[in-house]
């Protein structure tokens, strides 16, 4: 599904979190939003699922406006940062949760339940961990539950808030990966949210890097490090220290790629 | 694999690391500092604590166990216990519905007037139940403000059950409410937004996820607040206006029987509000163990 924001501001009392921005997602890409912390990348990604509303602007799912939809009805997965897991229900239940709200008509089947968990379970390749419960797991097993959780009730967006940002340094650059690799598989349109360029320039299709609340450039991976539009974002990428070619070369092998001056980080 | 890490290094129980500190002499407190500390805390418990349990149970039994039985028979007494009981299961039914209301509103949402309203909540601990009880004789007394009305239309409230209802309940609103709101606030709104994003409504969020998180905390302000319902002596005391038999609460049933010297009486009514205090000390504690054990990691699977 094809994601739209237009004209989106939103302040917290004095702080401007954004002003005006207006950006498109198209369908089946994995967008990376990128900034320093308190730029407005998380409440743009909270205002897209619903969980916040824009003091003006409009959100458009599937070039329909979302403003008079409820989160609930907008069909989006959402993984949050601390992974928000449901502390007193084990694995199963957490995955199975957004089955078991549905209106007694849309409910699966207790069959179907078991059937889609052990499935989600297996995707996320944690299917031996369905009894425990989120205290008794790791950070890396937690948001892949998470993300397993927000997959359930297939929906046609998925958000991700800093998804490795309470990881440690392995295991982060383990689970991007595959995050990568998973999104080829779906091709599930996705936004998430980093402040880490490393991890953005690496995962994603295309990278929108914001600052202070406005977006400061749009474009692939390369494009961002080839050619940086403003100062902040040359700056931001961190292009100083090192030659753009080894840069780019070097974040872009973790993908598999041998980097060609045409090649296209769109194409993965 | 690497995950595991973090899991463990959060996982060490408080308690060896308490024993640890003790054990290494570069953290050690002299012995007689730690004997005095000892020393005064168990003295003054025993002093105040014990004696006091003590003594209303030998005071009740002194003339022996059929003194205590009749005076815990006696028409009198039964009909204490039964107001007693009766304005507990009303006031605290009432105080878990506005307790937990208020601690969710306070909790989860951002409102005007938020400050003020915790401040509210907490009145009833802050005011003497003296006052508590005078304010409704002020409301609904003889010379009250819906005084003349209430007895035109025969409605009995202030020396009648209903006054005692709602003073207990004004006594122990805060229990619940104070319970819950530092918990909840700790536990954040994340999970409920994720509930919502997965399509549950606000009722299923409240069913599934946010009541099952506060369950202990929650059982344990029920225990507190049915402690102090059935407890509660000045509020009461104004405006129940003492009709034995009608009017008395057990509490209410022993200062009557002490000022009539009926000692063997007073004390054995007094020592089914001591058990009871027992009952409420052994329940807490379990309470309160399992709700540390539902918040450990490493007793999960013990807990379930």
């Amino acid at each position: 599904m094809s994601i739209e924001v237009r004209n989106i501001r939103k302040a917290f009392g004095t702080f401007e979190a954004l002003n005006d921005v207006s950006l498109e997602f198209p369908s089946g890409e994995l967008v990376a939003l990128l900034g320093p912390s308190g730029c407005g990348k998380t409440t743009l990604l909270r205002i897209i699922a619903g969980l916040e509303a824009a003091d003006s602007g409009t959100v458009f799912l599937e070039g329909e406006d979302a403003s008079g939809t409820h989160v609930r009805e907008r069909q989006v997965g959402f993984v949050f940062q601390h992974y928000a897991l449901f502390r007193h229900m084990t694995v199963f239940e957490n995955i199975a949760f957004g089955l078991r709200v549905k209106p007694r008509r849309r409910r699966p089947t207790e069959a179907d339940i078991q059937h889609k968990v052990h499935s989600l379970l297996n995707l996320v390749q944690l299917d031996w961990l369905a009894d425990r419960y989120p205290a008794q797991l790791s950070g890396g097993q937690r948001q892949r539950i998470a993300l397993a959780r927000a997959l359930a009730v297939e929906p046609r967006v998925l958000l991700l808030d800093e998804p490795f940002g309470a990881l440690d340094a392995k295991v982060r650059k383990e689970l991007r990966q595959w995050l990568r690799r998973l999104h080829d598989e779906l091709h599930i349109t996705s936004i998430f949210v980093t402040h880490d360029q490393e991890e953005a320039l690496e995962v994603a299709d295309r990278v929108v890097v914001m600052n202070h609340g406005r977006v400061e450039q749009i474009g692939t991976p390369q494009a961002v490090v080839e050619q940086p539009a403003t100062p902040f974002v040359a700056d931001f990428i961190n292009l100083d220290d090192h030659g753009p070619d080894w840069l780019v070369a070097a974040r872009l092998k973790h993908r598999g790629h041998v980097l060609q001056p045409t090649d296209n980080p769109l194409r993965a | 694999m690497a995950e595991f890490a973090n899991g463990v290094a959060s996982g060490i129980p408080s308690a060896s690391r308490h024993r640890d500190y003790q054990a290494s002499p570069a953290t050690r407190e002299v012995p007689w500092v730690r004997y005095t500390l000892l020393t005064i805390a168990l003295g003054f418990f025993a002093l105040f604590l014990l004696m006091p349990l003590f003594a209303v149970f030998t005071e009740a039994l002194r003339k022996g166990w059929s003194v205590y039985f009749a005076a815990l028979v006696e028409p009198d007494a039964l009909s204490a216990m039964h107001l007693t009981l009766l304005a507990a299961a009303i006031a605290v039914p009432l105080n878990l519905v506005f307790g937990v209301s208020a601690a969710w509103a306070i909790a989860k949402f951002e409102f005007r007037g938020k400050q003020f309203l915790i401040t509210l909540i907490d009145l009833p601990f802050s005011v003497s139940p003296v006052v508590a009880g005078l304010i409704y004789v002020l409301i609904f007394g003889a010379q009250g403000w819906f005084g003349s009305w209430l007895s035109d239309h025969d409605i009995r409230i202030i020396f009648a059950v209903p006054g005692i209802v709602l003073a207990t309940i004004f006594v122990t609103f805060p229990f619940i409410a104070r319970e819950l709101i530092p918990l909840m606030e700790a536990q954040g709104r994340d999970e409920e937004e994720a509930a919502t994003v997965l399509g549950a409504s606000g009722w299923q969020t409240f069913w599934r996820v946010t009541l099952p998180n506060v369950k202990w905390g929650l059982l344990y302000g029920v225990i507190l607040c049915n402690a102090r319902a059935m407890g509660e002596f000045g509020a009461v005391s104004v405006v129940s206006g003492h009709i034995r038999g009608l009017t008395n609460t057990l509490p209410l049933h022993v200062e009557i029987l002490y000022n009539e010297y009926n000692f063997a009486a007073a004390f054995a009514v007094a020592s089914l509000l001591a058990l009871l205090a027992l009952i409420t000390l052994a329940l807490k504690t379990y309470v309160e163990w399992r709700q540390t054990a539902a918040l450990s990691p490493e007793s999960r699977e013990q807990a379930t």
